[in-house]
């Protein structure tokens, strides 16, 4: 059996993969992506946790946040659509009107 | 006591008519304005008729609990009425002059704008001074004292357009402020110590105290406080010099309120509380003294007004003097005497006077008069009476009350003769200064006609109540405005007869219980000596009115130069006296400057400006500041963003694992 420490480690990867994307890239698709990427790293974790402690609770957390997830992308990706409709642009450094 | 259910209809009478008036007024016709102006009060004048019939000497008062007010434990106030021998003659008085005075309002206001809020102004201040005389206890007299104290500013700056009008109100209110908190302070000096207002409760509770001879106690103290309330309202040094500027209102306000009435309600009050002040020999010393000193001091002035109603005002508050005098000296149904005769005279004079200024078309300055007894019959002959009574002259009616409060201030044992010798010297002085007035304004020839047109409306002097018509000849007032003049003449005549066999003192005598009693002790103690004395004080004061007629008749009638010359040769005296002793100015530097300026420097610049808006705006001021600079973070930058939530991450993780590691 893989030790817990391996999925915690990976899961580790994956979310900081996520929010270094978030951070560095400027196309809003691909921050969008890094999202999904952070979501998925902590999925795994619950996931590695449900496993190690046979509990049922980490799984259907793991659900939840999938169902959110999906929830997220179709808004998300209605609101990008919108936005490169009138700014024709995916660049988020010039997506910046929300400010005093 | 007995209870009359009819006491509360005589002031809620002239309020409804104020009310009517007031709210309706504006559209009405004036026959409707002037209707319910006269029948309301005139319904008033008959309700008092009727309680007087069948009151006499002997009878309980009346009373009667309208409503509760205040009621807290064993303390209650209510609104109640109360009618015994003094409130009955203040009532009549009231009643009857004011409706006089009603009637002539009619003539002398018909042309003004204004005239429906004059009518609902005079009902309304009918409807305050006769809750002041008929109060039962002191609260509801103070709501008439202020009742009338807002009548009479709202009728002083009834012209409220022109700026001197306005300020005299102001004026007016303002130094009766000073009064009324003396008034106030006596009042809860009574609850905290007798536990009641009630007339009669305070009254029993004082009679249990012993008379404070040797020094001054609590009854001093409420006593002279009362004084204090008293000589706002009525006009007596130190506070007198609102009532001079209150000329600035028509002229049948001055009647009513600044000579008949109003100004007379200290007197009343100082005779209510005469239990209070039988006990408080001090305070009664300080009454008689400011008394004395007003009567003298405001009669010096009105020797040299030339303004026709100032001379007046002046001479009203020196026979505010006189009352107050007689108070002093324990006489109060002298003074109560004196304020019905004065109320009956003084009325006149100034109807009289208010008749004059009409007919020349405004003009007050008695130097623009002269030889309108051709021209106005009527007035002149009412006018006489008027001057021929304030000056003393028997069988008038103000001989009777004067020689009363002299006789009294000589031989009552608080008074003195210092007190009766200032008494008569006022007298001669009353007696110039009026027939000054009187030869000035109807003997000689007439000196403003010589360019009637040249003052005509826009030079129109004090009382500027813009008649359309022209002013070429002077002419007699209509017969509304004669009319109270002749019944007001025919009371300065008989009014002083009540008084003759001491009549008029007996029926205020349960009034005056604990005082008159004394008094008659000591009168008939010292009646062999006493009559002889009275007879002579009588022939010296008559002497003195004589006297003033004739020199007054030798400067101004037959020597008409000589005043001018005399004036000249007087110099700094006369510019003083012409200038009522500068008093105005003294009070302008001593207080007035400098509460305007501390209110300006201290209370407006440093705590308004400096303090309070100060700390609104600088709150203000600080949190913009502070969120200028906190809008910043918000870039708008999305990136910068992810930032600080990742760095806000990492800083909550790295405290965990610390924790963690410790």
């Amino acid at each position: 059996m893989v030790p817990l420490s391996y999925y915690l480690v990976l899961s580790g990867i994956l979310f900081v993969c996520g929010v270094l994307g978030f951070l560095i890239k400027r196309n809003i698709i691909t921050i969008f992506m890094s999202i999904e990427l952070m979501l998925n790293g902590v999925n795994l974790s619950f996931v590695a946790f449900a496993a190690q402690w046979q509990s049922l609770s980490g799984q259907v957390f793991v659900f939840f946040v999938m169902v959110v997830a999906a929830a997220e992308a179709a808004v998300g990706l209605a609101i990008i659509i919108a936005v490169y409709r009138t700014r024709e642009t995916l660049n988020v450094d010039q997506v910046n009107l929300l400010k005093l | 006591m007995t209870p009359n259910p009819y006491l509360w209809l005589v002031p809620i009478l002239p309020l409804a008519g104020a009310a009517i008036n007031g709210f309706l007024g504006r559209h009405s016709s004036k026959k409707a304005i002037t209707a319910i102006a006269l029948i309301f009060c005139g319904a008033a004048s008959a309700m008092a008729l009727f309680l007087a019939a069948g009151f006499s000497s002997t009878s309980a008062p009346y009373y009667y609990d309208f409503a509760h007010w205040i009621r807290s434990g064993n303390f209650q106030v209510d609104f109640s009425f109360y009618l015994d021998q003094l409130s009955l003659v203040m009532l009549l008085v009231v009643t009857g002059v004011g409706f006089l005075i009603h009637i002539y309002s009619v003539g002398y206001m018909w042309e003004d704008d204004g005239y429906y809020r004059f009518m609902a102004y005079l009902n309304l201040f009918m409807f305050f001074m006769l809750t002041l005389v008929l109060a039962k206890n002191y609260l509801v007299m103070f709501i008439g004292w202020e009742g009338v104290g807002l009548a009479s500013y709202l009728l002083i700056g009834f012209w409220f357009i022109k700026d001197s009008a306005a300020a005299a109100g102001k004026k007016a209110f303002i130094v009766n402020r000073i009064g009324d908190f003396g008034f106030l302070i006596a009042l809860f000096l009574m609850i905290k110590h007798f536990g009641s207002l009630d007339f009669t409760h305070v009254f029993a509770a004082v009679r249990t105290l012993p008379t404070e001879t040797g020094g001054a106690g609590l009854l001093t103290a409420i006593g002279l406080l009362l004084m204090v309330g008293a000589a706002g309202k009525s006009a007596q040094i130190p506070l007198y010099v609102w009532l001079p500027d209150a000329m600035e209102g028509p002229t049948p306000v001055s009647a009513l309120i600044h000579a008949a009435t109003m100004v007379t309600a200290g007197v009343y009050m100082v005779s209510r509380s005469s239990a209070i002040f039988d006990r408080a020999p001090m305070a009664m010393m300080v009454v008689a003294i400011i008394g004395t000193l007003t009567a003298l001091f405001a009669a010096t002035i009105g020797i040299a007004q030339t303004d026709i109603k100032k001379v007046l005002a002046y001479s009203t508050v020196s026979q505010l003097g006189y009352m107050f005098m007689a108070c002093g000296v324990g006489a109060f149904s002298a003074g109560i005497f004196h304020l019905m005769t004065h109320a009956f005279f003084k009325g006149l004079l100034f109807l009289a006077a208010g008749s004059v200024i009409h007919g020349i078309g405004g003009e007050q300055d008695m130097r623009k008069m002269g030889g309108l007894r051709v021209y106005m019959p009527v007035t002149f002959l009412t006018m006489s009476i008027a001057t021929f009574t304030i000056a003393g002259f028997p069988p008038l009616a103000a001989y009777f009350s004067k020689d009363e409060i002299l006789w009294k201030a000589y031989s009552s044992p608080n008074g003195s003769w210092v007190f009766w010798l200032i008494g008569v010297i006022t007298a001669f002085i009353t007696s110039f200064y009026m027939f000054r007035l009187w030869f000035l304004t109807f003997f000689g020839d007439y000196r403003g006609a010589a360019a009637p047109e040249a003052h005509g409306h826009d030079d129109h002097g004090h009382d500027d109540h813009g008649h359309g018509h022209g002013h070429g000849e002077p002419h007699e007032s209509p017969w509304v405005m004669l009319g109270p003049l002749v019944i007001l003449a025919i009371l300065s005549v008989v009014g002083g007869w009540v008084g003759i066999g001491d009549r008029f003192e007996h029926f205020l005598a349960p009034v005056f219980q604990s005082g008159a009693t004394a008094e008659l002790a000591h009168e008939t103690a010292g009646e062999a000596a006493g009559k002889g004395t009275e007879t002579l004080l009588m022939l010296i004061s008559v002497t003195a009115a004589i006297l003033g007629f004739l020199l007054a008749w030798a400067l101004y009638l037959r020597r008409p130069q000589l005043p001018a010359r005399i004036a000249a040769a007087l110099g700094g005296l006369y510019q003083a006296v012409a200038h009522k002793y500068y008093i105005d100015e003294l009070y302008g530097v001593l207080f007035v400057k400098p509460l305007i300026d501390g209110s300006t420097t201290i209370l407006w610049h440093g705590v308004d400006q400096g303090v309070i808006d100060a700390a609104v705006n600088d709150s203000a001021t600080a949190a913009r500041h502070v969120s200028d600079n906190a809008r910043h973070m918000q870039s708008g930058n999305l990136r910068s963003y992810a930032g600080w939530v990742a760095a806000g991450g990492a800083l909550v993780i790295a405290y965990m694992v610390w924790m963690g590691i410790r």
